[in-house]
């Protein structure tokens, strides 16, 4: 027996093979990127630090100038956007975390395996949704810690924390894009900063829309992040129902939030998965 | 234009096949990476698929190994269809491509863990295999630190170890030694003495000649994306030509002396005055005895007399015209 356990795992003594299914594989990629974050912690900088400098900053530089924001504090109305924006950049987590594995070859193993090849990409969207999910709840800490408080149901609260991850499920296949198609992680950064950051904020995240000239203001009312926020704002309590004045969307937010996630998910998935496809074969 | 290789040599009528590629073809854009490449691999044995740089050997098992589809014809890989039958093609082999696909932020052991666990090996099996595979390549020392502190000998070990996970029966090696030093490589190469002998069938590709002479049982020489020979190291090495009669003599000032002598065997005699080296076309033993016998009779000191069989260095050079170790140079300076 000590020979035979000395032996290396020829054929002579295979291993037995169970079939997995594609929730145990996806699991695993999941497990994998846990471990990354673990050995690298920093990566969670901005999914803490960041946004709590975010919360402060704005709450404490421009929350003194900002009053019309329809009733409540500004640090009310400052934190639903800023958890909007958080779940927005789980589609640069996404797409760095791709471009990484390409450029390492580690795509190369995993082809070469007999799982279904979606498994790393689900994987890296569930783990980027988990990565973002924790910067919600950092901050929400950090707004209860400033004078955010929710003050709807239990049932209402609860539907908006479910709309910022049904959300982060559309955008991220934006990440999934963007990640298939950039060369390396620097590419990714550099282009996720300059296309999302602008997206974030033109819309109701950090100031009300209403001053906005007529045409920016439709733009940052149709803007998905909007309806995001407003929904989060109206479920939690932070804010009165959009004034008559708004575009569509914001007069029914949870509904437009669900319906911008499926838009995202139709125009964006079958994209993102030819190009990653595209990317990864040959 | 291709060139079918239908006999290989020592292959009987009953072997069976564990690769066969069939017309392989791949295209990038208009450029033809792969023409028409068809071999054939019987289980048990090591085909070395030798080149330079650019050949196509990459591409070709690439396509073998699932990763690339072939724009027009397949591979059989243990019997399964590389376009119909991906997944059993995958359950069936092992591959170690020319970078090492690891994951630097994990553990040597989680990469293993990894990798068997999609395999789905299940858990008290893949502890006991993990930790076989960490001894056998003389990484257990370093099995729980992550893999970013490894050495590239290291990473290409255990990028072997989780190859050989599942105990597949077929393993594709893509230039598995290139940017080892010479130690790892020796290592390497027992290692994959070892898998043949239990039965592994084994397809490396390589730039180095000296490897494909030590390990393979046959080698498949490509250049431009087609084969332009095939056979067993030895056979290739006839195909380059006869042996060669080397003598170093002792004092320069006798060369002149033993070169008249070499000549009478009639054959042109190359000198190489500084390393005060005759070479000249050869027969074989007899020749040698011939040209030692003249020279003891002159009076001529040597240093060293020999035949030296042709290199596979001297095959590609027959082929193609060119050396083959011009490609691994370039890559070697580059890096």
């Amino acid at each position: 027996m000590t020979f035979v356990e000395q032996r290396l795992p020829t054929q002579s003594i295979r291993p037995a093979i169970h079939a997995t299914n594609i929730v145990q594989q996806s699991w695993i990629m999941v497990k994998r990127n846990m471990i990354h974050t673990k050995r690298m912690p920093e990566m969670l900088t901005d999914v803490t630090t960041q946004p709590i400098m975010f919360v402060l900053l704005f709450a404490f530089v421009f929350g003194a100038s900002i009053t019309n924001t329809g009733g409540p504090s500004y640090r009310e109305f400052l934190l639903p956007g800023i958890q909007a924006q958080t779940i927005v950049f789980a589609a640069f987590v996404v797409a760095s975390g791709i471009t990484y594995d390409i450029e390492k070859g580690i795509i190369d193993r995993f082809r070469s395996l007999p799982i279904a090849r979606s498994s790393v990409l689900i994987g890296r969207s569930v783990a980027s949704l988990i990565h973002s999910s924790i910067g919600v709840v950092v901050m929400a800490v950090t707004g209860l810690a400033i004078g955010w408080r929710i003050r709807g149901s239990v049932a209402e609260a609860a539907l908006a924390f479910a709309l910022v991850l049904v959300f982060g499920f559309g955008i991220i296949w934006f990440g999934i894009l963007a990640g298939s198609l950039m060369r390396s992680v620097e590419a990714v950064d550099g282009v996720m900063f300059t296309v999302l950051f602008p997206v974030t904020f033109l819309a109701n995240t950090f100031a009300p829309t209403e001053p906005m000239p007529h045409w920016l203001r439709v733009i940052a009312e149709w803007n998905p992040v909007s309806s995001l926020a407003q929904a989060m704002r109206e479920l939690w309590g932070n804010g009165p129902p959009a004034p008559a004045s708004a575009q569509l969307p914001l007069h029914h937010p949870v509904l437009a939030t669900v319906a911008w996630s499926v838009v995202l998910t139709m125009v964006f998935a079958p994209v993102a998965l030819r190009a990653y496809a595209r990317r990864t074969a040959d | 234009m291709s060139v079918r290789v239908d006999t290989v040599a020592g292959m009987r009528a009953d072997t069976r096949l564990a690769i066969e590629a069939i017309d392989l073809v791949k295209r990038f854009g208009s450029e033809v990476a792969v023409d028409g490449v068809s071999f054939a691999v019987p289980e048990g044995t090591v085909l070395g698929l030798l080149g330079p740089n650019g050949a196509g050997k990459t591409t070709t098992v690439r396509m073998m190994t699932t990763l690339t589809k072939p724009t027009s014809g397949t591979a059989r890989v243990a019997g399964y269809d590389v376009r119909k039958q991906p997944d059993m093609v995958r359950r069936n082999m092992g591959l170690t491509g020319q970078v090492a696909t690891v994951d630097e932020l994990l553990t040597g052991r989680e990469n293993i863990r990894m990798i068997g666990g999609l395999y789905g090996i299940r858990r008290r099996e893949l502890a006991r295999l993990t930790d076989r595979l960490l001894q056998q390549f003389s990484i257990a020392d370093a099995s729980d630190r992550p893999v970013k502190s490894y050495s590239g000998g290291m990473r290409r070990r255990l990028d072997l170890a989780v190859s050989l996970l599942a105990g597949p029966p077929v393993l594709f090696l893509d230039e598995p030694t290139t940017g080892l030093d010479p130690r790892s490589r020796n290592e390497l190469w027992d290692v994959l003495r070892e898998l043949v002998a239990d039965g592994t069938t084994l397809l490396l590709t390589t730039q180095y000649l000296e490897e494909a002479d030590q390990l393979a049982d046959n080698i498949v020489v490509m250049d431009k994306g087609r084969i332009i020979a095939a056979g067993t190291p030895l056979q290739l090495k006839q195909q380059a030509g006869h042996a060669s009669l080397v003598v170093t003599v002792s004092r320069a000032d006798d060369l002149a002396v033993a070169a008249a002598l070499l000549r009478k065997t009639g054959a042109d005699v190359f000198v190489d005055s500084g390393a005060r080296q005759l070479t000249a076309a050869a027969d074989g033993l007899a020749d040698m005895t011939r040209v030692a016998g003249w020279l003891r009779d002159s009076e001529i000191e040597v240093d060293d007399i020999g035949l030296s069989r042709p290199s596979l260095d001297d095959v590609f050079l027959s082929l193609t015209g060119r050396r083959a170790d011009n490609g691994v140079n370039a890559e070697e300076g580059s890096a």
